[in-house]
C-alpha cells in the first residue's frame, strides 16, 4: 500500500471543519455535512468533480461567503468573516488591470493601512521572491499568465498569512510554466512552513504536490476519502514523477474519483 | 431589488415616479406639469383624433422609410468596410466622426437643400440611423472567420454571392445590433427633425400645443412618443436576443 | 453600452501595396499608410466631391467648399465666428459639467445600492430610449428662453447616458476584485474607492465622451429652437438672408470644434488607461 486511506484528523489541525452545509440561494445545495482538517505546515488538496462545491468549501474558510450550518475554525477561532491568518490566491489572479505588479502585491498590505515605504519594501522582497525582480513597474496586461499568478502568489505571501487558500491557481497556465510553478511553489512555501489548502482538477498535481488530499464526493459534497501520498519530496521532481508510489496514488485515486462519479 | 423578503421587479418604481408626477401636479406646484391622470385622459382623447392619427402615419412613414434607407446603405458599406481594407481606411475616419457629430447642426442643411417636408425629415433619420449601422456590420463582417471566407473563394463565390450569401448571414448578430441602435437614434432623429421643420407630424402638434400654453396636450403626447420609443428599443433588444440565441451555434 | 469607437484598422498596415522592397520602398509605404496621412487623403477626396458638387450646382442653396472656407476665413477674421462659438460653449459647458457631477455621482450610488438602483434606474432608461429633444418646448415654458432652458436641455440630453454608464460600469466591476479586497480585510470604503472607483473608470469616462456628444446636440438644438444666439443665431440669420457659405461655415465650424472635442476626449481617455492595457 503506498496509499493509506484514514480518518481526516491530524496531529495539529489549523483548519477544522465541522459539519459544514451550504444552500445557495435558490435552493443549490453545494455541500452537505463536510468535515475535515487541514494538517498544519502541510499542503492539503481538495480534489473532487466539476461544481461539486470545492470552491464554495474554499470561500467559506476563507470567510467570503456564510455557510448554512456547521462551524469552520483557524487556529481554534471560528471563522465569521476574512482575517489575518488567512490569504487567498484567485484562480483568476484577480489583479487590479490599472496598477502595478508593486501595487498588486502591496494591496493587502495598503488596505490594511502600512506605510507606503514599508508595504513596497515587503512587496519587492515577495515580488524577487517569486521570479519577478524587474517587474515591479509592469502592470499585468504585460506579463503571461504564469507571470500573473506569481504576482497572486506573492499578494498572497505578503501579508504573512499562516493560511494559503488557492483556487486552481495553474489552471490557466500552460502546462511548462505549471510544472516550473510547482516547482517553486513547493520549496518557497517548505521554507516558510505556511499551510496550504489547495483547490484542484488534476489529480498528478494534487498527488505531487500534496501532503494529504481530500477527495469530494458529487454535489451536494462530502468528503469522500482522505489520502496521504507516501511520496518523499526533495528528491527530483522527474524522479518523483515516474516513481511506483507516485503512479500507483493516482491510479489509486482515478479508480476513486470514477466510483463517486457514478 | 428585496424588500421585506420579496423580491421588486425594478420597473415597478415606476409607478412610484408616476405617483410623486401626480402629487406635484395636483399640488400645482410647477406650472408646466399637469397631474398624470389628466394627462392620461387627455392621451385618450388626443390619440383618436385624426390630426394625431395623421402626424403618427407621417411620422411612423418617415421613420421607417428612413430607417430602410439607413440599412439598404449602411449594410453592404459597412460590410465592404469590413472586407476591404482601402474602403476601411477611406470611409472609417469618416464614420467615426459622424457617429459622434452633432447631427442636429446639419439639419438646417437638409432643410435648405430640400425643403420643409417629408424629404428632410427622412433625410434627418438616415442622417442619425446610418453610422452606427455601418460601424457594426463593419466590426461582424471583420469578425468573420477567415475558414468561411475561404469557402466562399475556394466554390468560386462572385463577390455578390459571398456578400449575399455568406458575409451578411455570417456577420447577422453584429448587424442586427447596430440596425436596433440605429433605430433608437432614429427614434430621436424623427422627432428632431418634426421638431425642427414643425410643420410636418409631430412638430406641428408641438407647435400647436406648446403655443396655446395646452399642457396637458403636450404632455399627453411626449408620454405617448416616449411610450412608442421605449417599446421600439425594447422589442428589438427582444428581438436581438432571440437571434442571438439561435446564433449561439454558429462559429 | 454597444457604443464603441474603434480606432483605424491595424491589419497589417500597407497591405494593399504590394511588391517591390527595400528601405525606400517602406518608408513609402510607411508614410502612405500612416493614419494621418491617409486622413488628409480621404479629407481631400470628401472635400473635393464637395466643391464639385457646390460647382454643378445641385443647389442654389449648396455653395462649394471653397466658397464657403472663404466666409469662414471672413468670419474669423472678424471675429464673428470666435464670438458665435464661445456664447455656445456657454450653455454646453455649464451643462456638460452639471451632467458630469450629478450623472456620474448618481450613476455611482446606482451602482452601490440595490435601493437606488431600484428607483433611479428605471427612468434613465426610459430617458436613454426616449427622443428628449420633444421636452424642449417644455423647458422653454418652465424656464424662458434664457440661459437656464438651454443649460438644461444639455442636462437631459447628456445626463442619461451618463448616468447609465457610470451604473453599469460599478455594477460589473469583477466580482474577484471585490472578493480580493474583502479577503484582504477592505473596508467597504476602501473597496468602493480602491477598487470600485477604478475598475469603473473606463466606462465612466467612455460614458462622458457619449454624453457630449450628445450635449451638443442638445446645445444646438436650443439655439435653432430656443433662442438664436450664439451658432445657432449664424446659422439661422445666414439662412434666412440666404447667405448659404456663412450659413455652411457656422455649421462646419461648430461640428469641427465638437469632433475635435470629443476627439480630445478620446486622446485623454486613450492616454489614461491604454498603458493599464484596458479601454472601455
Ligand atoms: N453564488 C452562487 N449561487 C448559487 N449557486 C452557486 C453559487 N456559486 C456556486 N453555486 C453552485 O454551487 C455548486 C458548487 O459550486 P462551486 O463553484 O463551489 O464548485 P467547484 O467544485 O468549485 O466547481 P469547479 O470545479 O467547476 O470550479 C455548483 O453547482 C454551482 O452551480
Ligand atoms: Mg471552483
Amino acid at each position: 500500500m503506498t496509499a493509506r486511506a484514514r480518518p481526516a484528523i491530524a496531529d495539529t489541525p489549523i483548519i477544522e471543519v465541522k459539519n459544514l452545509s451550504k444552500t445557495y440561494e435558490g435552493g443549490v445545495e453545494a455541500l452537505n455535512d463536510v468535515s475535515l482538517d487541514v494538517p498544519q505546515g502541510k499542503l492539503t488538496t481538495l480534489l473532487g468533480p466539476s461544481g461539486c462545491g470545492k470552491t464554495t468549501l474554499l470561500k467559506i474558510i476563507a470567510g467570503l461567503i456564510p455557510s448554512t450550518k456547521g462551524e469552520v475554525r483557524v487556529s481554534g477561532r471560528m471563522v465569521t468573516g476574512p482575517g489575518p491568518d488567512r490569504a487567498f490566491v484567485f484562480q483568476d489572479f484577480a489583479l487590479m488591470p490599472w496598477a502595478t505588479v508593486l501595487r498588486n502585491v502591496a494591496f493587502g498590505l495598503e488596505l490594511r493601512g502600512v506605510g507606503r515605504e514599508e508595504r513596497e519594501a515587503v512587496a519587492r522582497r515577495h515580488i524577487a521572491e517569486v521570479g519577478l525582480a524587474g517587474f515591479e513597474h509592469r502592470h499585468p496586461h504585460e506579463l503571461s499568465g504564469g507571470m500573473r499568478q506569481r504576482v497572486g502568489l506573492a499578494r498572497a505571501l505578503a501579508v504573512d498569512a499562516d493560511v494559503l487558500l488557492m483556487d486552481e491557481p495553474f489552471s490557466s497556465v500552460d502546462e511548462q510554466t505549471r510544472r516550473k510553478f510547482q516547482e517553486d511553489m513547493l520549496s518557497l512555501l517548505s521554507a516558510r512552513g505556511k499551510t496550504v489548502l489547495f483547490v484542484t482538477h488534476s489529480i498528478e498535481e494534487a498527488v505531487y504536490l500534496s501532503d494529504r488530499i481530500v477527495l469530494l464526493s458529487r454535489r451536494p459534497s462530502r468528503v469522500a476519502e482522505v489520502i496521504e501520498p507516501d511520496i518523499r519530496r526533495g528528491d527530483d521532481p522527474e524522479a518523483i514523477r515516474r516513481h511506483p508510489a507516485y503512479l500507483d496514488t493516482v491510479e489509486t485515486i482515478w479508480q476513486g474519483l470514477k466510483r463517486y462519479l457514478d | 431589488m428585496k424588500l421585506f423578503g420579496y423580491h421588486v421587479p425594478m420597473m415597478t418604481s415606476l409607478i412610484l415616479w408616476i405617483a410623486l408626477w401626480e402629487i406635484l401636479g395636483q399640488s400645482g406646484a410647477a406650472l408646466v406639469l399637469p397631474p398624470f391622470s389628466a394627462v392620461v385622459e387627455r392621451v385618450f382623447e388626443i390619440v383618436p383624433t385624426p390630426t394625431y392619427l395623421k402626424a403618427l402615419a407621417i411620422t411612423a412613414e418617415a421613420y421607417l422609410l428612413g430607417n430602410l434607407i439607413a440599412i439598404v446603405v449602411g449594410v453592404p458599406v459597412g460590410v465592404l468596410m469590413g472586407r476591404s481594407v482601402i474602403a476601411d481606411r477611406l470611409l472609417l475616419p469618416w464614420v467615426n466622426i459622424f457617429l459622434s457629430a452633432p447631427l442636429s447642426a446639419l439639419v438646417p442643411v437638409i432643410m435648405v437643400l430640400f425643403g420643409l417636408g417629408m424629404t428632410t425629415i427622412v433625410l434627418t433619420v438616415v442622417l442619425f440611423a446610418v453610422w452606427i449601422i455601418v460601424l457594426d456590420a463593419r466590426a461582424g463582417a471583420r469578425g468573420i472567420s477567415p475558414s468561411l471566407v475561404e469557402m466562399a473563394r475556394s466554390y468560386g463565390a462572385t463577390p455578390w454571392q459571398a456578400f449575399s450569401k455568406i458575409y451578411l448571414w455570417a456577420a447577422l448578430p453584429e448587424i442586427l445590433a447596430g440596425i436596433r441602435l440605429g433605430c433608437i437614434r432614429a427614434v430621436k432623429g424623427v422627432i428632431i427633425g418634426q421638431l425642427l421643420v414643425s410643420i410636418v407630424g409631430f412638430g406641428h402638434l408641438f407647435e400647436i400645443y406648446s403655443s396655446n400654453f395646452l399642457m396637458e396636450h403636450f404632455w399627453a403626447l411626449v408620454v405617448t412618443l416616449f411610450i412608442f420609443a421605449f417599446a421600439i428599443a425594447e422589442g428589438l433588444g427582444y428581438l436581438e436576443r432571440r437571434v442571438e440565441y439561435y446564433a449561439a451555434s454558429r462559429n | 453600452m454597444t457604443e464603441v469607437s474603434p480606432s483605424l484598422g491595424s491589419r497589417d498596415p500597407g497591405a494593399s501595396v504590394q511588391r517591390l522592397s527595400g528601405p525606400r520602398r517602406d518608408r513609402a509605404v510607411a508614410l502612405a499608410s500612416h493614419p494621418l496621412t491617409l486622413r488628409l487623403f480621404t479629407a481631400l477626396i470628401l472635400f473635393s466631391a464637395w466643391e464639385y458638387a457646390g460647382r454643378v450646382p445641385v443647389s442654389a442653396g449648396f455653395p462649394g467648399f471653397i466658397e464657403t472656407m472663404k466666409a469662414m476665413a471672413e468670419m474669423t477674421a472678424d471675429g464673428l465666428l470666435v464670438a458665435a462659438l464661445l456664447i455656445t460653449l456657454q450653455p454646453l459647458a455649464l451643462g456638460l459639467a452639471i451632467s458630469a457631477v450629478i450623472g456620474i455621482g448618481l450613476g455611482i450610488g446606482m451602482g452601490l445600492s440595490r435601493v437606488a438602483e431600484w428607483l433611479m434606474a428605471p427612468p434613465f432608461i426610459v430617458m436613454q430610449a426616449a427622443p428628449m429633444a420633444a421636452l424642449i418646448p417644455l423647458l422653454v415654458f418652465a424656464y424662458g428662453i434664457g440661459l437656464a432652458a438651454k443649460v438644461l436641455t444639455v442636462c437631459i440630453m447628456a445626463m442619461p447616458v451618463i448616468v447609465l454608464n457610470s451604473y453599469l460600469a460599478i455594477r460589473q466591476t469583477p466580482a474577484s476584485l471585490i472578493e480580493m479586497g474583502r479577503s484582504f480585510q477592505g473596508s467597504k470604503p476602501q473597496i468602493i474607492l480602491k477598487i470600485m472607483l477604478p475598475s469603473a473608470s473606463p466606462v465612466i469616462f467612455a460614458g462622458l465622451r457619449l454624453g457630449a456628444a450628445a450635449g451638443f446636440i442638445g446645445a444646438i438644438l436650443a439655439e435653432l429652437l430656443i433662442t438664436p444666439t450664439g451658432i445657432g443665431d449664424l446659422i439661422t440669420y445666414n439662412q434666412s438672408i440666404a447667405e448659404y457659405p456663412k450659413m455652411y461655415a457656422a455649421i462646419f465650424s461648430v461640428i469641427a470644434l465638437s469632433v475635435l472635442f470629443i476627439e480630445g476626449l478620446g486622446k485623454i481617455e486613450a492616454a489614461i488607461f491604454r498603458r493599464e492595457g484596458r479601454r472601455a
